[in-house]
């Protein structure tokens, strides 16, 4: 086909024309249509669910402890090295706050090792990024994941700023019958009325999202309020009376990376 | 004449043969009918969330529905009663394809005012604890591979 320079300029203009006119038109009849996935939440919502880590309570052994029940009620297998799950960890100071690093620092809270897990942000990056909406903001604040959806593309855990994400790169219940893994997880799957979840899937933690929806709290929670009376203070953090406000109303907290903007949920009363 | 004729001819019969091969393979063999057996205790419950018709046919498209119900709006319970009158389940799906719940009665929702948890694993799988003899009976059959149980943890069998 021959095309002459006049009529490549009118093909050209139409082109572009038409695709101006056709992002003009979403964006006055279905405005927000073409946006990433996440769907703004609405402005009345009335729970969103937050934790308050009294860290004047919180000691090593109940951390551990925290970490266990939640990666044994979540069937999360324990994988040595780089291809390891996790939904709730802990670390260090320098590590949980990188921009509050000053040179010297309060030997106390140097030494003092932070459970960290999922923030379930107000503005989950995560949840943007997401090309199948299988991670999503529920109603309740909570950042869930439908596994049934991801495709393991790991969008997510580029856009967390957090690291609460893993990957698995294998099949969980290689645990089963692998020999050197089998050691670690003698007794995988650890509950049986939670699923594992598949390879080339992506996990975290969902506040216990089952366990919400009847009425009980997050097993973290139980576990180290079963050590401690309120080193979790969990609850919602748009009720005003709730034990969580109150407790924030009279102590000092920080969040993780809170200059992102992400506006996170976990608080670690110091 | 063909050209070849004589190689072009053997390979027509190893074709053939090949083509058949599964036929005669099966020939005489009595036609096995999948029959998915009920525990004692699905015995004992005399009747699951809707009429047995319905869920021969439609337990697939009620599992999804359950399925996004639950971890997307985090609806946890089942009522069966009130799901003749609210579910998308019942009009989208159940008035396109009326005429394959065989039954003929048209109640596939059973008269109770239970209230089911809504779970494969905690719920379905707790009365129909036999996957093996009920799950995979048809399914093998129909030669289809539900990837539910990747994650969705089936219940030890006793063998």
């Amino acid at each position: 086909m021959d095309v002459n320079r006049r009529e490549f300029l009118k093909i050209a203009g139409l082109s572009t024309l038409f695709g101006v006119g056709v992002n003009s038109v979403f964006q006055l009849l279905a405005p927000g249509e073409l946006e990433a996935s996440l769907s703004p939440l609405k402005k009345d919502r009335k729970i969103q669910w937050a934790i308050a880590v009294d860290m004047k309570k919180v000691d090593d052994r109940m951390l551990d402890k925290a970490v266990e029940a939640c990666h044994r009620y979540h069937n999360v297998p324990k994988i040595p090295g780089h291809k390891g799950l996790k939904w709730i960890w802990k670390e260090d100071f320098e590590h949980s706050f990188p921009e509050q690093e000053n040179s010297y620092v309060n030997e106390e809270i140097e030494k003092m090792h932070f459970p960290l897990l999922c923030n379930h942000c107000d503005n989950p990056p995560c949840c943007r990024v997401c090309p199948t909406k299988a991670t999503f903001k529920r109603e309740d604040g909570i950042v869930m994941m439908d596994w049934h959806r991801c495709i393991g593309c790991r969008f997510c855990m580029a856009a967390c700023p957090y690291g609460s994400r893993s990957f698995n790169w294998g099949d969980p219940r290689r645990v089963m019958t692998d020999e050197e893994l089998k050691k670690l997880n003698p007794d995988f799957p650890t509950n049986m009325e939670f699923p594992t979840r598949t390879k080339g899937v992506v996990e975290k933690c969902t506040f216990c999202y089952d366990r919400i929806d009847k009425g009980k709290r997050p097993i973290c929670v139980e576990v180290a309020n079963k050590i401690k009376e309120q080193a979790f203070i969990f609850g919602n953090i748009l009720d005003p009376e709730s034990d969580i406000r109150t407790v924030l109303k009279e102590r000092f907290a920080l969040r993780r990376k809170p200059e992102l903007g992400t506006g996170t949920n976990i608080y670690y009363l110091i | 004449m063909l050209y070849d004729g004589a190689k072009i001819l053997v390979g027509l019969i190893i074709g053939l043969a090949f083509f058949v091969s599964p036929f005669v393979y099966d020939a005489g063999k009595p036609y096995k009918k999948p029959e998915p057996q009920l525990t004692e205790k699905a015995k004992k419950a005399g009747e699951c969330v809707a009429s047995k018709a319905f869920m021969r046919e439609w337990h697939m498209q009620l599992l999804d529905e359950w399925r996004n119900e639950v971890v997307r709006k985090g609806e946890r319970y089942y009522r069966p009663r009130e799901l003749a009158r609210k579910s998308t389940l019942d009009k989208r799906l159940l008035d396109q394809w009326r005429h394959l719940v065989s039954d003929g009665t048209r109640h596939y929702i059973p008269k109770t005012d239970k209230v089911y948890y809504k779970s494969l694993q905690n719920t379905c799988l707790d009365c129909h604890s036999n996957k093996s003899k009920f799950c995979d009976e048809c399914h093998n059959y129909l030669g289809v591979h539900p990837y539910c149980w990747n994650c969705h943890i089936a219940p030890e069998e006793k063998k």
